[in-house]
């Protein structure tokens, strides 16, 4: 089954409408909104802040710890019942995975650096979008850190790979398979790498040139986030 | 060979700052390779050869004969638990808390009680942050009375207090409170009149807004002025 | 013994001023928005109250009558005090802070019969609407309380019930018609610090409260929920003040919604 034309009328290498914006919840050590379409992440870091219970630091590091958590009313279905699933539970590890390598976690032994990660509406790459946010948030709270990491979802739509992609993509009827990235744009490591769905190893290589690519996009946009928090206004 | 920034640039994590080896990277400063890499949001310091940051945000981190707030949550046989603001709580030890004899067998609560706040000074940082030890022995150094506490990012600090003290010096004239600021970017602020410490507060968290925008001072002095008609 | 900020707090009051300059029963600046997440809930809203922010979304399910009540629908409210909101907040399951604050959106809502429950029922003792109402807070700045119960009866006016096809719910497409709402019982907290009584506690006024008295007022000026919060008690000559200052307060906020 061919997919010609993207449901919402984008290009394949197209994002859909971004919108960032840091420190956002006053309380947190940092924080970052980013809307991705339709789909709205927020992020809080709290820390470093003390571990307990104490046998579970780490003397020589802090610990990363990232909860990602979808609003009861943010799915596209029913409600989603409040507490961990095994989803979310997954989730909050590979984002925490994603973020790690750029982070200077030594500075602050046997801490915990808390980040928190909600979802208040959902229209896919809801990882990418929580993990474009975490690191906002992250640079925020001034945690040390080497780059920023950018996310974004692939999808192999038909025989076409696409940039972004929506829930409406990811229900395509002919197969899909939806690879969600994360990379440090300015040292091209990438950091987060799953794939749901058949895909050729040509496809796959297809789908990261063209992640970086949509990435290195993002990443403007939380450079500017970022330094608009300080924009000069008196 | 070359800055790939100007001083006082405002940077992010990951923003690359100077290539070839001329520079030199100071605080917050990253060297990979030929570059030098941002690693804060922060604004950039060049002086001589050296690149370092100024951190924008970010939580404070205990340093050596810093003057700090602190909070008062836990007293033991050695001395007092002090909340810094900080990751672990700081301690201070009976030997430090006065210059009086201080027996073991005292009741601490006479001296600082729970919840009462404390301008100390720290005197050891050990185990990469776990360990830091206060002293009450030095000028300024003691319990503060009835007050408010109100936080600001601690690299905004030295703003707050301006050259000489010439900022908070200012402020404090002009409102007529009692300040104290730590540089753990706690600060207790007392007045008698109710609306002027609510100008002092709002002095202080203008300066933390602005405080990377120049000509500081002369709005801080306009503003002053402004709300004391 | 009070605490250095208590008593600094108390004298404050005492001289008839407020921390941050307000009036004792001013709220900060509030603003409402609806329709924050309208791909994924049924009726959305987002208030804040100064830097206090709290959203709410609404989500419908089909259920089974109870079998006390065959021709009534039902509602089901639910607070999660997310710990990216404060640093005083934790993960895990709801602890009883979020419990009293989704019970007592819970009970002005339906003891002030804000929606007709009869309409939410489809079918008597076989079908009926479950409206599921659900609380976050974004950043909690202070009264948390009020700024629930406002978003709460916002998001309710912003519903629209999904589009129903063989009794099963067609989530993601919305009918045209509005939740059967009755009336909007609106909540002021009045909090008790020293002798003085104040409304729109920030922080830090917040944690030195002696008690606090949240009241649900009807339009027709009727109290129709009350909760009684804080570690000391009440005179009846308190709760008289308490009563009449939220009742005058209620009156403000219902222009909001």
């Amino acid at each position: 089954m061919n997919y010609d034309k993207r449901f919402d009328g984008r290009k394949p290498d197209e994002l859909r409408p971004i919108e960032a914006k840091v420190g956002i919840i006053p309380r947190a050590t940092g924080s970052a909104m980013l809307k991705v379409g339709k789909t709205h992440a927020v992020a809080a870091v709290y820390g470093p802040r003390e571990l307990y219970p104490q046998f579970l630091q780490d003397p020589q590091r802090a610990i990363l710890r990232c909860n990602y958590n979808m609003l009861a009313f943010s799915g596209s279905g029913e409600r989603v019942r409040p507490g961990p699933s095994r989803r979310s539970r997954e989730i909050s590890l590979v984002m925490e995975k994603a973020l790690t390598p750029v982070l200077d976690l030594e500075a602050f032994p046997s801490t915990v650096i808390d980040i928190f990660v909600e979802l208040i509406q959902t229209d896919a790459g809801t990882r990418c979008a929580g993990i474009t946010a975490a690191a906002m948030a992250l640079a925020d709270a001034g945690i040390p850190m080497k780059d920023l990491i950018s996310a974004v979802a692939i999808g192999r739509i038909g025989d076409k790979v696409v940039l972004d992609v929506t829930k409406e993509e990811e229900d395509f009827e002919g197969g899909m398979a939806d690879i969600p990235i994360a990379m440090s744009v300015r040292t091209g490591q990438v950091t987060l790498l799953q794939d749901d769905g058949e895909i050729t190893k040509e496809k796959l290589m297809e789908a990261l040139a063209l992640a970086k690519k949509g990435c290195e996009h993002i990443r403007t946009i939380q450079i500017q986030a970022l330094k608009d928090r300080y924009r000069e206004e008196v | 060979m070359a800055l790939l920034i100007q001083d006082k640039a405002i940077v992010v994590p990951g923003e690359e700052l100077a290539e070839g080896m001329d520079y030199l990277p100071g605080t917050d400063v990253l060297r990979e390779g030929e570059k030098l890499i941002a690693t804060k949001v922060g604004l950039v310091n060049i002086s001589g050869r050296l690149i370092k940051l100024i951190p924008l945000s970010g939580k404070y981190i205990p340093k050596k004969n810093d003057i700090i707030l602190g909070k008062v949550v836990g007293m033991g046989f050695s001395g007092w638990r002090v909340d810094i603001d900080w990751a672990f709580e700081a301690n201070l030890a009976l030997r430090d808390a006065s210059t009086e004899f201080i027996e073991k067998t005292a009741d601490l609560s006479q001296y600082y009680n729970f919840e009462d706040w404390i301008v100390c000074q720290i005197t050891a940082v050990a185990a990469g942050g776990r360990l830091i030890d206060l002293t009450m022995k030095g000028s300024g150094l003691r319990k503060l009375g009835p007050g408010r506490i109100i936080s600001v990012t601690p690299s905004k600090v030295p703003r707050i207090i301006g050259k000489q003290g010439s900022m908070i010096s200012l402020i404090k004239e002009t409102t007529n409170c009692k300040i104290s600021v730590g540089q753990n970017g706690l600060v207790w602020i007392s007045g008698e009149d109710s609306h002027k410490e609510l100008i002092a507060v709002r002095a202080i968290e203008k300066i933390e807004a602005e405080s990377h925008i120049s000509g500081l001072t002369d709005r801080i002095k306009a503003f002053l002025e402004g709300e004391h008609q | 013994m009070n605490t250095i900020l208590k008593e600094h707090l108390l004298n404050t009051l005492k001289k008839g001023s407020r921390e941050d300059g307000r009036s004792f029963t001013s709220y900060r600046p509030i603003t409402v928005e609806t329709g924050i997440s309208p791909k994924s809930a049924e009726g959305s809203a987002r208030v804040t109250i100064g830097e206090t922010e709290v959203v709410v979304g609404i989500k419908t399910e089909i259920g089974q009558p109870y079998s006390d009540k065959p021709d009534e629908g039902s509602i089901m409210v639910n607070a999660e005090l997310l710990p990216l909101s404060s640093p005083e907040f934790e993960s895990g399951p709801p602890n009883i802070n979020s419990i009293e604050l989704s019970r007592v959106v819970d009970r002005s809502i339906r003891e002030g019969k804000a929606l007709d429950f009869k309409k939410l029922c489809i079918r008597s003792g076989e079908k009926m609407w479950i409206i599921l109402i659900d609380i976050y807070p974004l950043n909690d700045d202070g009264n948390l309380f009020d700024a629930a119960a406002l978003a709460a009866l916002v998001a309710l006016k912003d519903a629209k019930f999904p589009k129903l096809v063989e009794d099963k719910i067609q989530y993601g497409e919305l009918s045209n018609e509005k939740l059967p709402l009755q009336c909007f019982p609106v909540s002021c907290t009045v909090f008790k610090i020293g002798d003085s009584f104040i409304v729109d506690p920030g922080k830090t006024e917040e944690a030195q409260m002696d008690a606090r008295l949240t009241v649900a007022f009807l339009e027709n000026g009727n109290i129709c929920a009350l909760q009684k919060g804080g570690d000391k008690g009440l005179s009846f000559e308190d709760i008289n003040k308490m009563v009449e200052i939220a009742q005058e307060k209620t009156e403000e906020l219902r222009r909001h919604i």
